[in-house]
């Protein structure tokens, strides 16, 4: 009997990593942006909701090749994130905090709005089904292990184009001091909206991973919009090391909190496990 | 030398600027000629650091006219000001902290003329600054004051300048730093580089330039060769105490 149960433990703490990878690389996408443009995108979830349509319509309904589909999606939610950039955050770039998380919460509403509005609120899949992976007691899902394994390649390559590009050093530079930016000849406008693009990038790749899991509908953002939202914080707002360790601790109360009582137990346990922390440390446990 | 008529690299003519309805300049003009090296001294608050930000663009020009070579700044927008060959080391340096001294100095050739010559004025800079070389992988935010200021004056070269804006590089840091760091003032300076300095350590200042500029309540009162205004009776009983 407790043989079993070891197993299963392991296998939470095996799907809590795998998990843990997706949320990191969610978060990473709107630690960015805070830290960079000191926004919060509160409409981000919804822009991978967007991505995740993308990709459907292009791969069932236009019956693209899915990677092919998979791209566009990325590149159509790159381009929201920049236009979303340029048309709502600009403006309010020097309004106060309260304002531009209003307007980003406005975009939230009209995207879920006009979602509904386009696509109906029925549930849509791509229809590709994975066997699982069984290594010995234990099995694993397919999208998840992918979704993991693309999750760390795609923060790979974040942090690639961060440290060693001139456009990536200038971005960590810009959320560093914004205004000597001009005397390096750096125009502060076009790096938001590079990062912006970047931001909508990762949110797209997101939108993938998740796609391969779940079941798409226009509300689909409030099941993990808030959970990232939380993760950033969690880790610091705008600290992407941050966000990412603090995604694979939620990961794991969530999954093995699930397995000692009920799934949905998890949640409330990671959620009464932020709100603690808020109390004891309410910058974040990482701190910039 | 000055007033030669038109050929003057940097010329500022009557210039007025300030911040949200406060004027900080007013009509202020100067020169500074290829190869001259040339101060603005003054006491805290007479608007020094306000000029260089309106140099470099930083702030908007109210009145009068900026030029640079015989071109106007007037409708350049801030980040192209350092393709006309200015380049400013800011009040307190304004590293990035949380970058490497490398990171530091490849900003400051961010320009894609800069990137293709990035090699070579690396070695350059750590040719004069030795000290940076072996901080290369340090972050910016921990190295000494003295420290910060060369990977600051490094930060500007690494873009080419023709002329280097100097914002008080000796200001906070301690005495014996404040002599190392008038050396390098004065070795930048024999190097070719056209320099303008603002600086309240006039005493010292006056000791590196050819001429200066007094500027007092965002108003130019004086100026003339170095020489003679460490001897003027003015500068001599309000700024260095005698
Ligand atoms: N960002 C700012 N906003 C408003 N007023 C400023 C600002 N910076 C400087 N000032 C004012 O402009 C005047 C000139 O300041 P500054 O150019 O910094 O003087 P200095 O560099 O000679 O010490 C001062 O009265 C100062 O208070
Ligand atoms: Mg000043």
């Amino acid at each position: 009997m407790s043989e079993v149960f070891d197993i299963f433990l392991l296998e939470s703490v095996l799907n809590g990593l795998l998990l843990g990878g997706l949320l990191a690389l969610l978060s990473l996408g709107l630690n960015l942006i805070f830290g960079v443009i000191d926004v919060v995108w509160i409409c981000y979830a919804e822009l991978i909701m967007v991505g995740m349509y993308a990709v459907y319509y292009f791969h069932v309904v236009f019956g693209w090749p899915l990677l092919l589909a998979m791209l566009m999606g990325i590149l159509i939610v790159a381009m929201a994130g920049a236009a979303l950039h340029y048309f709502v955050i600009r403006p309010v770039l020097a309004a106060e905090p309260i304002n531009q998380l209003l307007v980003t919460g406005g975009v939230l509403f009209f995207l879920q709005a006009a979602a509904t509005l386009a696509f109906g609120i029925e549930f849509k899949n791509l229809g590709v089904t994975f066997p699982p992976i069984v290594v010995g007691d234990i099995s694993f899902s397919m999208p998840r292990l992918i979704a993991f394994v693309t999750a760390l390649a795609g923060m790979l390559g974040m942090y690639l184009f961060l440290t060693r590009t001139y456009i990536g050093t200038a971005i960590r530079a810009i959320s560093q001091d914004r205004t000597i930016m001009p005397l390096m000849g750096v125009n502060p406008n076009r790096i938001f909206l590079v990062t912006s693009a970047l931001g909508g990038g990762l949110a797209g790749l997101g939108a993938c991973l998740l796609v391969l899991q779940y079941d798409i509908h226009p509300a689909i953002g409030l099941s993990f919009g808030p959970i990232t939202f939380l993760i950033c914080v969690l880790g610091g707002l705008g600290n992407m090391v941050g966000g990412f360790i603090a995604a694979f601790i939620f990961a794991q109360f969530i999954s093995v909190g699930g397995f000692f009582f009920a799934i949905e137990w998890g949640y409330v346990i990671a959620f009464l496990f932020f709100i603690g922390m808020m109390f004891w440390r309410p910058q974040g446990l990482f701190t910039k | 030398m000055s007033d030669a008529a038109g050929n003057a690299m940097l010329r500022v003519e009557d210039v007025s600027a300030g911040y949200d309805g406060f004027q900080a300049l007013f009509g202020v003009s100067l020169e500074v000629n290829a190869g001259e090296s040339v101060a603005v001294i003054g006491p805290n608050g007479a608007g020094k650091t306000t000029l260089l930000r309106a140099i470099s663009k930083l702030i908007g020009v109210t009145g009068g006219d900026i030029a640079m070579e015989g071109r106007s700044l007037k409708s350049v927008p801030a980040h192209e000001v350092i393709g006309y060959g200015i380049a400013q080391v800011p009040e307190n340096r304004r590293l990035f902290p949380r970058l490497t001294v490398a990171e530091n100095l490849k900003m400051g050739g961010f320009l894609p003329s800069a990137r293709a010559r990035h090699d070579e004025r690396l070695a350059y800079v750590y040719s004069l600054f030795p000290r940076m070389k072996e901080r290369s992988g340090q972050l910016a935010g921990t190295l000494s004051g003295g420290e910060q200021q060369m990977c600051a004056i490094g930060r500007a070269l690494m873009s080419g300048p023709k002329l280097l804006l100097l914002d008080e590089p000796s200001a906070g840091l301690a005495p014996v730093v404040v002599q190392s760091i008038f050396e390098m003032v004065k070795r930048i300076c024999a190097e070719g580089y056209t320099v303008l300095i603002v600086e309240q350590n006039i005493r010292q200042v006056l000791k590196v330039v050819d001429r200066a500029y007094l500027l007092e309540t965002g108003r130019i009162k004086q100026s003339g060769p170095s020489a003679q205004l460490l001897a003027s009776d003015e500068i001599r009983k309000a700024y260095l105490g005698i």
